[in-house]
Formats: C-alpha cells, sequence, structure tokens
C-alpha cells in the first residue's frame, strides 16, 4: 500500500501524516510536490494540514490552481482515495470535490484542542473500521474551520449519509455539527480534526488510527 | 549627502563621546549611511554596550555545551549524536506600539535564530507581561494589546508550523506602558548538521535570500534602545511586518540547501537588518565582505543606500556559499520560489565594504562595528525600591474566598483563553503540552525528550534583585523537575528599565550575579540570551524583570500530570511545609492580590535543600511512583491543591495539616523547594525521602468533588472542584468581555 502525502508551498503538517502513516500504521508513505502532474503509482492520497500558499486570498483557494490538484481531481474521478484534513479540507471544498465551506471559527480565534468526535456513517473506506457512533478523541487547529453550506446541501448530505464525522463539542460552530463529509462516490473525505495527530498513545491519543487502518482495509479489498 | 552635524548625531542616539570614537575608528567624517550603521550596531539592542562586563560573570561552560553565547543560539548535546539548539528574545518595544506585528515578528525573528544554526525548530514557548486587563485607566488598552500579541504570536508560530507549547503570563501595573514579550525557540538537529555565521573563504560569494528589502522596521535596534515618550505612537513605521508563509519556505529551503554542502557560512537579518548580517560574519570569521547594494532585491524603488542597509524587514538571510557552487544553492531557493542573488564577495581585508552602483557609501573596519563598540561600566548604586520592609497587619476573614481570588486573579487563573489559539501539536512530538509545571517534547528517532520552562517574578526581584533572580532559577529547574526531567542548560532574558540610572544598573547587576550565582549551583549554564534595557515609558520604569528559559533532559514516557488522576491516593508534599515570617510575605501574590500591597523580601531559598529537593522529585517521579506531580508557585500550598484538583476527573483532595503558622502564612505562602504528589505508595516515597534528608510529610488524600483543608482540626477551606474550577477557567474570558463555554456557571461561593 503506498500512500502520497502533497506538498504545498506551506504545507505543515505533511510530515505528521507522513510520519503517522509510516511509522504508526506501517505503511509506505512518500511526499509528493505541488507541481507533480501524475500520480500514477500511489493508492490514496493525503492533503495535509497547513496554509498551503500562505492561504491568502481564502484558505485554500490558490491550492486549488496548484498543478497537482489537476492530477488529484483526475485521481478522485478514477476512485481513488482522497482524504484533505484541515487544510485539505478547505483545498477539496476550494475546488469543488466537496460541497460546502470552511469560514471563521464562531469565536473569530484559532483553536487548538482535543475533542470528541462522533463516526456518523461506516459506510465509507474511511470509516469502514470503525462502528456507527464510536467515539473518537481527536484535535482540532483551526482558524476556518466552521463547516457552512447551503439547507439544500446539508439536508443531502444526510439524506445520503455522507456526513462521515460530527462534533460532540462543536468548538467552532459548524452547522449541524458536522466535522468531516464525504463525496457522492464516497471516495473523498474532507475532514477538519486531525487523525494524523492521534496515532500515538503518547500524544495522548490514538483513536485517528481507525482513518487510516479504514483506508487500507478498502484498498486491500480492492486488490 | 547630508552633513553630519551635532544634531545628526543626537537623532542617531549615539553621544559625543560615541561619535569621536567612530572618528578615530575611521580617522576621517563618516558618511551618512557609516553613521547609520555605526548608530545600529553600537545600539544597546545589538551591542549589550551597558551589560557585556556584568554578563562575563555568568556561567557557560557545562559537558554538555557545543555552543555558548556568541552565536545566533546556543547548543547542547542530547546524545546519539542529536543537540538542539535554544534562545530567548524579547520583542517589547515594537509590541507596545503594534502589537499583533511586534509579537509576530519576535517570533519569526527567534525561529530563524534557531534554523539558521541549521535546527529545525520542534518548539516555542512565550513570557508575556502585560499590564492588568482591569486597570480603571489603562485596562481598555491592555486587553487589546494581550489580545493583539496573542493572535499575532498565534499567526506566526501556526502558521509556520512550529508548536507553541507554553509559557507564562503576569499582569501588573509596572507593565501599564510597557508590556514584555519574550519568546523562546527550540530546534533539533544532528552534531554534523550545525551552521555557523562565519563569512569564511576569500573569494566566496555572499547570498541574499529570502524577502525583498522594503522600507519596513529602518532604525527598530535603536528604538529598542530609548525610553518611549508621547512621540513614540510615531514610531509605527519602524515596526516590521511579518510573513510566516514566507518564513516556512525559507525554514524549508534554508534546510535543504545546507544539505547540498555549498554553504560555508549562513546568518538572519534581524535586527540591524543587512547592516549586522554583513559585519558580524566577517568579523566572526576575521574577513571582510563586499557588497553592491544594486544586486540587493528590493521592494521598492529609490530606496537609499542608508536605507537599504538599516531595513530590518523580515525572513530575509545572507549566506555564504563555496565558490562556484552558487548554482546548487540558487536551485534550492528557486525550487522553494524565493530570491537568492549573489550581493557580494568574501574579502581578505577586514572591511564591511559596501557600494551602490559601483560607488562606495561605507567603508568601515567589521571589528570596529562588531567588537570594538562602546563597553560602558555604568555606575550604580543600591537598587531601586520604593516598597517598605514591613506590611500591614492583616487577618483573612475567608481564606476561602481568598483562595478564590487569587484562582481568578491575572496571573494564577486558566490561560486556557491564551493557549488554545496556539497550535501546541503540530509536528507531533507534545507529550505534554500548556497548562502543566514545564512542556515536552520528544525528540523522534530517539528515547529522548526534552523539557522546557520559563519563569519570572518580578515582585521578588523589585523586593530584592539578587535572592529573586535566584528564586527564579531555582524554581524553573524544580519546573522541570517536577516533569522528571534533569535541568541542563539555560538562556536569560533580561527585561530591565534605563541602565543610565545608577538604581536600575544595580538591579541589572544585582539580578546577573544572582542568576550567576544560581545556575552555577543547579548546573544549567547559560547558552546565550537577549538584554532588553529602556523598558520606561514617560520615567516609569519596569519592575526589573529578568525570564528564564531553562531545558532539561528526560526519558521519552507519557508525562505524569499535574491534576490528581483518582481518589484515594495518598498526598505527600516534598520538602513539608515550610516556613514563613512577616517579612517574606510581602511579595507573594496574596499580598498583591487579597492585600493590593508589596513589601520585606522574597521567600527565603536554601540552594542546598532546593536542589535535594529536585533531585528527590526526579526520582520519585522517574521511578513511576508518582500518579500527579505539581510544584508549589505562585499562591503557595492552597492554590497548588486546587490547581491539581482541577484534572478531568474532579478528583479534590481532604488535607490534614498540624502546623502552627497562622492561617494565611500556611495557606500561601511561597516558600520554595516544595512539590506536591500524589502516590498510592506513599511508603516507598517516603523511603526514598529519608535517603535523601527531605522531609515529605503525608498531608492528606485525593478525594471526589470537594477540596476541603483542616488544620489542627480547624477547617479553613471547603470548596466545590467543579465550581471553583470554573471560576478559574473564566477568569480569563470575562475579564475580556468574552464568557467561555460554562460561563453561566460562576456564582459566588
Amino acid at each position: 500500500m503506498k500512500f502520497g502525502v502533497v506538498v504545498f508551498p506551506g504545507s505543515n503538517c505533511d510530515h505528521d501524516a507522513w510520519y503517522s502513516i509510516s511509522h504508526n500504521l506501517g505503511h509506505k508513505a512518500e511526499f509528493v510536490w505541488h507541481r507533480e502532474t501524475r500520480l500514477s503509482d500511489l493508492d490514496a492520497v493525503i492533503l495535509p494540514g497547513g496554509f498551503s500558499y500562505g492561504d491568502y486570498l481564502r484558505c485554500g483557494a490558490i491550492a486549488k490552481f496548484s498543478p497537482v490538484m489537476s492530477a488529484v481531481k483526475d485521481f478522485a474521478a478514477a476512485g481513488g482515495l482522497v482524504a484533505g484534513i484541515c487544510n485539505g479540507f478547505q483545498i477539496l471544498t476550494e475546488c469543488g470535490l466537496l460541497p460546502g465551506a470552511l469560514i471563521r471559527n464562531r469565536n473569530l480565534k484559532f483553536i487548538c484542542r482535543e475533542l470528541p468526535v462522533a463516526v456518523e456513517t461506516t459506510d465509507s473506506s474511511f470509516t469502514n473500521a470503525a462502528v456507527k457512533g464510536q467515539v473518537l478523541r481527536l484535535p482540532i487547529a483551526h482558524g476556518e474551520g466552521c463547516y457552512v453550506a447551503d439547507e439544500r446541501t446539508l439536508d443531502e448530505l444526510e439524506a445520503e449519509d455522507r456526513v462521515a464525522f460530527r462534533y460532540l463539542d462543536n468548538a467552532n460552530g459548524s452547522q449541524r455539527a458536522i466535522a468531516g463529509i464525504l463525496d457522492a462516490r464516497r471516495n473523498v473525505l474532507g475532514m477538519m480534526p486531525h487523525p494524523e495527530r492521534a496515532t500515538d498513545p503518547l500524544m495522548g491519543s490514538s483513536d485517528g488510527l481507525v482513518v487510516f487502518e479504514s483506508m487500507v482495509g478498502a484498498l486491500a479489498e480492492r486488490r | 549627502m547630508s552633513a553630519i552635524t551635532p544634531d545628526v548625531v543626537q537623532a542617531h542616539q549615539l553621544t559625543p563621546a560615541e561619535y569621536e570614537r567612530i572618528l578615530e575608528l575611521l580617522g576621517r567624517e563618516p558618511t551618512y549611511t557609516e553613521l547609520g550603521i555605526f548608530s545600529v550596531m553600537w545600539s544597546e539592542h545589538c551591542s549589550y554596550k551597558s551589560t557585556r562586563r556584568h554578563l562575563k560573570k555568568l556561567p557557560t561552560q557545562g559537558p554538555r555545551i557545543l555552543q555558548g553565547p556568541g552565536e545566533n543560539a546556543g547548543i547542547i548535546d542530547i546524545g546519539d549524536g542529536w543537540a538542539i539548539a535554544f534562545k530567548i528574545e524579547s520583542h517589547n518595544h515594537p509590541s507596545f506600539i503594534e502589537p499583533f506585528q511586534g509579537a509576530a515578528t519576535g517570533v519569526g525573528g527567534i525561529l530563524r535564530d534557531i534554523f539558521t544554526m541549521g535546527a529545525r525548530p520542534i518548539a516555542v514557548m512565550d513570557a508575556l507581561r502585560f499590564g492588568p486587563l482591569d486597570d480603571p485607566q489603562a485596562g481598555a488598552r491592555n486587553r487589546r494589546i494581550l489580545e493583539g500579541v496573542v493572535s499575532g504570536i498565534a499567526h506566526y508560530g501556526n502558521c509556520f508550523g512550529v508548536p507553541t507549547i507554553g509559557g507564562e503570563t503576569v499582569f501588573d501595573e509596572c507593565y501599564n506602558g510597557n508590556p514584555l514579550v519574550n519568546v523562546f525557540a527550540l530546534g533539533v538537529f544532528r552534531h554534523d548538521e550545525v551552521f555557523y555565521a562565519r563569512a569564511s573563504g576569500v573569494g566566496n560569494p555572499v547570498i541574499y535570500v529570502g524577502a525583498k528589502t522594503g522600507k519596513d522596521g529602518i532604525h527598530g535596534a535603536s528604538m529598542a534602545s530609548t525610553e518611549f515618550t508621547e512621540e513614540s505612537k510615531q514610531k509605527r513605521p519602524n515596526v516590521q511586518v511579518g510573513d510566516p508563509f514566507l518564513e516556512k519556505l525559507l525554514l524549508e529551503a534554508c534546510l535543504e540547501a545546507m544539505k547540498t554542502g555549498a554553504i560555508v557560512g549562513i546568518q538572519d537579518m534581524g535586527a540591524a537588518g543587512l547592516t549586522c548580517s554583513t559585519c558580524e560574519m566577517g568579523s566572526r570569521a576575521g574577513t571582510g565582505i563586499e557588497i553592491d547594494l544594486q544586486h540587493v532585491p528590493q521592494r521598492e524603488t529609490g530606496m537609499t543606500p542608508y536605507e537599504i542597509m538599516l531595513s530590518e524587514s523580515q525572513e530575509r538571510m545572507l549566506l555564504v556559499a563555496e565558490k562556484g557552487r552558487e548554482d546548487e544553492v540558487v536551485r534550492v531557493f528557486r525550487k522553494w520560489g524565493l530570491d537568492a542573488v549573489t550581493v557580494g564577495v568574501v574579502t581578505g581585508d577586514g572591511l564591511l565594504h559596501v557600494k551602490d552602483h559601483g560607488e562606495t557609501v561605507a567603508r568601515i573596519p567589521n571589528r570596529a562595528l562588531a567588537d570594538e563598540a562602546p563597553i560602558y561600566d555604568r555606575p550604580y548604586t543600591a537598587p531601586y525600591r520604593a516598597a517598605p520592609m514591613d506590611g500591614p497587619t492583616f487577618e483573612s476573614a475567608d481564606p476561602g474566598a481568598d483562595l478564590v481570588a487569587l484562582l481568578t486573579s491575572g496571573d494564577l487563573c486558566s490561560q486556557r483563553w491564551i493557549w488554545e489559539q496556539y497550535d501546541y501539536m503540530v509536528r507531533t512530538n507534545t507529550t505534554l503540552g500548556p497548562g502543566a509545571d514545564a512542556a515536552i517534547v520528544r525528540i523522534k528517532g530517539t528515547e529522548t525528550s526534552v523539557a522546557m520552562a520559563l519563569d519570572g517574578n518580578e515582585r521578588y526581584c523589585y523586593l530584592d534583585p539578587r535572592e529573586g533572580a535566584k528564586l527564579i532559577v531555582a524554581e524553573c529547574c524544580r519546573n522541570l523537575s517536577t516533569v522528571g526531567a534533569t535541568p541542563v542548560a539555560a538562556t536569560n532574558n533580561l527585561n530591565y528599565g534605563n541602565p543610565e540610572r545608577p538604581e536600575i544598573m544595580a538591579q541589572i547587576v544585582e539580578s546577573i550575579e544572582g542568576m550567576s550565582e544560581a545556575c552555577r549551583h543547579f548546573g544549567t549554564p547559560i547558552t546565550g540570551g537577549n538584554v532588553s534595557l529602556y523598558n520606561e515609558t514617560l520615567g516609569e520604569p519596569i519592575r526589573p524583570s529578568p525570564v528564564m528559559g531553562i531545558v532539561g533532559l528526560l526519558g521519552t514516557a507519557g508525562p505524569v500530570p499535574v491534576e490528581f488522576p483518582r481518589a484515594g491516593l495518598a498526598i505527600l508534599l516534598l520538602g513539608g511545609l515550610g516556613d514563613c515570617e512577616p517579612r517574606r510575605f510581602g511579595g507573594t501574590q496574596y499580598a498583591k492580590v487579597a492585600l493590593k500591597d508589596l513589601w520585606g523580601l522574597p521567600p527565603a531559598l536554601d540552594m542546598d535543600l532546593e536542589a535535594r529537593v529536585q533531585e528527590f522529585t526526579r526520582r520519585v517521579v522517574g521511578s513511576g511512583l508518582a500518579a500527579s506531580a505539581h510544584d508549589l508557585g505562585g499562591g503557595g500550598l492552597a492554590v497548588a491543591l486546587a490547581e491539581c484538583s482541577f484534572g478531568a476527573a474532579g478528583i479534590g483532595a481532604r488535607i490534614q495539616l498540624d502546623s502552627g503558622l497562622r492561617k494565611e502564612y500556611l495557606l500561601f505562602h511561597e516558600g520554595p523547594s516544595r512539590v506536591l504528589v500524589s502516590t498510592a505508595d506513599p511508603e516507598a516515597v517516603r523511603r526514598m525521602a529519608a535517603e535523601l534528608d527531605v522531609e515529605a510529610p503525608l498531608i492528606g488524600w485525593t478525594s471526589p468533588d470537594w477540596l476541603e483543608i483542616e488544620n489542627r482540626g480547624v477547617r479553613v477551606v471547603h470548596l466545590k472542584v467543579e465550581e471553583l474550577r470554573a471560576l478559574w477557567e473564566n477568569a480569563l474570558p470575562s475579564r475580556l468581555g468574552e464568557l467561555g463555554p460554562g460561563g453561566a456557571g460562576s456564582g459566588a461561593m
């Protein structure tokens, strides 16, 4: 199994994702530079947290135009697994792979906190190893993580069982406490909490491992 | 070019005598650009001219020291071929003028000091000092400064991707017109990855990398070397503007370029910008540097040589590459989208030779700038203090209410509102984050972790700068010992008023000497630091505010928490209840909060006992006997017990004391050398105590829901943990006009 971790200028959780996959999960991970245009030999792509291109203009707005994102779109269209974490989630909404938007936290401040997050569906390649309703302790660390979308989109996400995670402590004020969502084909995930920061008991929680283990399981089944 | 008149000299904050010295060193009148260069290099900020004589008294040697003072940061060996670089630096003056950018660029500056040495920054901490948030006159401004500083630190550190893992915040009226922002940073690397700021190799190219040079921050270093007046508000253009994204790119590009092996030396452009980096790199290597300013990337047109040389634009570095291998270096910077331009060459003549389009605008011996700055032996008398030796008579009507007052005071309340705005986990090394006695990061690829703590106490130092400084070192080392770490090395930030006043100079001298004695005693040599003087506004100096940053080492393991994890554990007070007398109580938080007073002397410190208690604490924590551990600091025993009760489990304590001390002293005195632990095996701890000749009385048991303290059968405190915690948690947000979650439950008790 080979994971690719995209490195945009300004990504700063790229190393954490790489470390958790290669050291704590025990699978191969490699960095993918933002100028890369082909993702041929990867099984899954992680868009990591950070401040891609400085997040000027709007979080993720510039990353949308990077060469690697065209490749990521093709990769997703071909059914490849794409997980955007934090800034990665913001990028996925900016480039239209996921609906809605992430705006400033309701308290207008950056929030770094470990909080409880419920697994809302196990019908996905990112949550199949979890139990529905399972509560994960995951950290958030963002200034713009308040998920918003129009009512119809929110209803649709719920009706199609595409809300992957929901906050039990809705610190950023997301609509319907949404912490993570899936695309219609269920192979693209965006989530604000950081599962890669919770893959080692030494860091206080290893609850995030289930996301990566689910991906590994789903990929193994495909082979 | 303007003529150099006495007014021009004075405007550059050079004394007539200093100007005479310049004439002597040059053998001629300086050009305007040269005058500007001398003024920044000879400023207090860059030259340490008032303190250098006394800084020499500090211990700088030790078995782990790989690099002591004099470089961008100190380096210590942590074993297995690994090393850490760390330093603390102030950005006090800019943070008063423009809190957000002032604090942000403070973070940026210290981070560059770390990665210019080749180390990857893995932790930041901050020591912050503000005026009281509810001050009748300055409260609104103090709140704005606090909010600006915290969001500036968050903005820069979070985007750069370094965790801000702790620190301390203190509120005192002496900071009303002069807040302090001291930022500590620490980085990690291998021994063979260390780079120095030396321009070696005549003929090697000098390369400028990073952001373009603009007109921001011109004369920032000399601004930081004068007192504030009403006109200071006009100095806003002197404050630099930071771009953490650019700094992140610069970090990655520098570390990658260093791997090429083509870099000979490198230094960041911080205070005094291009001037400082050129002459210091040349001076250290005994070489000269010749640059032509036409090659310097510029953000705007029409900048004069004076402006280019003195600009403090952020996110810039100067490096010397091996001749013929420039392309290898330039290629890496291009990859990261950064400017990298050869601006000059290393020469053998020892001169800083600055040209503009081929025409010489400055030609000064490097040593004259970097090493021959005037050094002053400023007169000093007795340290300034305007506090009586004897305090008021007082009697607490309700110690429980006093405890609530202390726990909701600015210095002792929960600072979650501050540290939750910092990403304290990025890079996944933080095993113990903000809110504990010390913070810990593990070093990936090793079994070693690094603990760090920042401490200061301006009340103690005001009453007695020498004893106060010792107490700070002791507390910092105790913080580290409480998390199981052995203190190994230190950095200091010396914040004071105007050194030209003998009674202020005395504060500086006495506290440096006290610090020196304590650092020797606890085996923590100083590897570098920063001095910030002229912290006065309208003639009102801050209290002497030295801040220590001390680093300790320990094996990587799950941390021992501050909080009691469960009921039924024995609570032991390592070091015993201690003693107090009226004069030793005047510097305490109780005197500050409950009595609004300051008198007498700081608590008495016995450094031998302190060292034994620390050794004992490390053994108890290291052996796994402690279920929780927390050292006593501001607010004494009662505050420490309350803080131990604020865990998720809501476990409090039933304490039964047998002491003849009056209740206010017993509960709130701040005698050092004391640590609270909870344990399932009190006998084992007490046996260990006997071996080290340290008292370790069993003072009570952990129990659910209530904090109850009795002395000789009389109940003096009885409070519900949940209610107390809500008050403690909400104190800061409510002072800022924001109620945190659960804020409604703050009824009086």
